[in-house]
């Protein structure tokens, strides 16, 4: 015992002495910039990304490509409208997005999944929880993204009809509130197309699956319920057209806009929903925005952890 | 040119797992309205001819080939696990002729088949309706399939350009400009439909010769190109 007790102290020694030498780092004490700045920063890096920009040229081709399509009707729309001295323009404000709709829900498509299902695939989703934001942050940042990127591709053209009708010496108060209302109706549009897509996206890693599922889920629905409208009004049944109407997005956004924005309606032999039905279809689409946040919110609760 | 290894591989890739299950959702909602309609209007042959034309042929034939002639092979190229294929002692053709095989058969399957059924629902097969576009559905499920098979060999978004060219060129600009039906699967289906309906209900704005010697030249050439294309294939890295 006696012999040993020295051994252990000296082992012990340089245990004491071993150290991390201090060389000189020093701990950074400065503002940390927190949850909200990572937020905001993923809010915009995913606007940008919408539309190609910080990206490859190859991607560009596409969203721009998109957004002129869209814009140019409206040009055209405005020089006829300039040429011709007419009193009104070709197209109301609110029916605008319900013609170019191949267009939006191509855009929705594609820059969905490109927005989330990249993430999912790569496995960047854990290193985007490893910074201070939390799901919810994540859900958000995307979700406001995609629907603000949404927003721009719809109100440019309606911008453009503006500015023509006003160039064109139009009612000034008459279309200010045409665009007015046509811009609270595409708000309402890219709310709604941004969840859904979103929804879809986030299921699947794979892109092209994820663009093919959007457009099978925005196209159908509308063709299987205009070809139900058409067939009602085709038997007289003018009551169940405002019913059948609300089981795609288009003809959601479309019955909102006809029974409160002052927009006629779309739907075959133009009865858009009453007051009350019109009610209810408000009720659905904020229904549905709710639960396309909430079914994000449950997704990614679980995702790449 | 047919190899069962490539083809069993590609059929997992197309229907493993949840895929199946969205590829027959879409049938069945052409069921499941074709049902609704005939309980709500009883039978009628122009109806018919409305929800096979609008509904079936012009919107379900043409989503359903983009899943599977892009994704018979659009998917490997992506990851890059093509590679491991490519290295086999397989001709490059053989390949891609394999691959069109299986995305023409779930094509079929997933479309023309459920176009018959909901024609035998909606007026059991009055004026031959459901017969002729169900024809219509097979003959455009091949020229779609090898059409977006080729797509997904050339290019990396090739689900985009696949639906851009069914939706905006076959829908949208169909309906405006009268001349790029002429260039249009669809209508090329329509005439052989028209052939084998004879009525009036079925009208294409093609002749039967054209669409023909369209539908099989399409198909060849872009078989053949795919073949040359993947033979030269490039691995690009993600963008």
């Amino acid at each position: 015992m006696a012999v040993e007790q020295p051994l252990s102290a000296s082992a012990a020694t340089p245990g004491d002495q071993t150290r991390i030498h201090n060389i000189g780092y020093r701990n950074y004490d400065g503002p940390r910039l927190g949850r909200s700045y990572a937020t905001r920063s993923l809010y915009s890096q995913s606007l940008r990304g919408a539309y190609g920009l910080g990206r490859s040229i190859k991607s560009k081709v596409l969203p721009m490509l998109l957004f002129v399509v869209m814009c140019v009707p409206a040009a055209i729309m405005v020089a006829v409208a300039v040429a011709t001295k007419a009193k009104e323009l070709p197209a109301d404000y609110t029916r605008y997005a319900i013609i170019m709709q191949a267009v939006i829900s191509l855009y929705v498509a594609s820059q969905a999944p490109q927005s989330v299902s990249r993430d999912l695939r790569f496995k960047t989703v854990p290193l985007y929880f490893s910074r201070p934001i939390e799901t919810a942050d994540y859900v958000r940042a995307k979700y406001a993204a995609l629907a603000s990127a949404m927003f721009v591709l719809t109100a440019a053209p309606l911008i453009v009809l503006y500015v023509g009708a006003l160039l064109a010496k139009l009612d000034f108060a008459h279309q200010t509130k045409g665009f007015a209302q046509g811009l609270v109706s595409v708000a309402l549009l890219s709310l709604l197309f941004a969840g859904i897509g979103l929804v879809i996206a986030s299921v699947t890693p794979r892109r092209g699956f994820g663009i093919a599922a959007v457009i099978a889920v925005l196209t159908i629905s509308y063709g299987a319920v205009s070809t139900l409208q058409a067939i009602a009004d085709a038997q007289n049944s003018t009551g169940a057209i405002p019913w059948i109407g609300l089981f795609s997005p288009v003809t959601l956004i479309d019955g909102v806009q006809s029974a409160f924005l002052g927009a006629s309606s779309a739907f075959p032999g133009a009865v858009g929903p009453t007051n009350g039905e019109g009610a209810v279809y408000v009720l659905v689409v904020l229904g549905l925005i709710a639960a396309c946040y909430g079914l994000l919110m449950r997704r990614y609760k679980k995702v790449g952890l | 040119m047919y190899d069962p290894t490539v083809a069993r591989l590609t059929y997992r890739a197309l229907l493993g797992r949840r895929r199946a299950l969205i590829l027959g959702a879409l049938p069945l909602l052409l069921i499941v309205i074709s049902v609704v309609v005939r309980a709500l209007a009883g039978a009628d042959d122009q109806t018919a001819a409305n929800l096979l034309g609008g509904l079936a042929l012009a919107t379900m034939v043409p989503i359903i080939g983009v899943i599977a002639g892009t994704g018979a092979i659009g998917p490997e190229i992506d990851d890059g696990s093509v590679v491991y294929l490519l290295s086999k002692p397989l001709k490059r053709p053989t390949i891609i002729f394999t691959k069109l095989i299986v995305a023409i058969a779930v094509t079929m399957v997933f479309s023309a088949l459920p176009t018959l059924i909901a024609g035998f629902i909606l007026n059991g097969n009055g004026q031959q309706i459901a017969v002729a576009y169900t024809v219509a559905a097979l003959v455009s499920s091949i020229a779609y399939a090898a059409l977006f098979l080729l797509l997904g060999t050339v290019s990396r978004h090739a689900v985009v350009f696949g639906l851009v060219y069914a939706l905006v060129w076959e829908a949208l600009f169909g309906s405006l400009v009268p001349g790029a039906r002429t260039l249009s699967v669809q209508q090329w289906s329509l005439a052989v439909a028209h052939k084998v309906a004879g009525g009036d209900l079925v009208t294409s704005d093609v002749g039967l010769t054209t669409a023909t010697v369209f539908l099989v030249a399409v198909t060849v050439l872009a078989t053949w190109y795919a073949g040359q294309k993947l033979r030269s294939l490039t691995l690009a890295g993600e963008e």
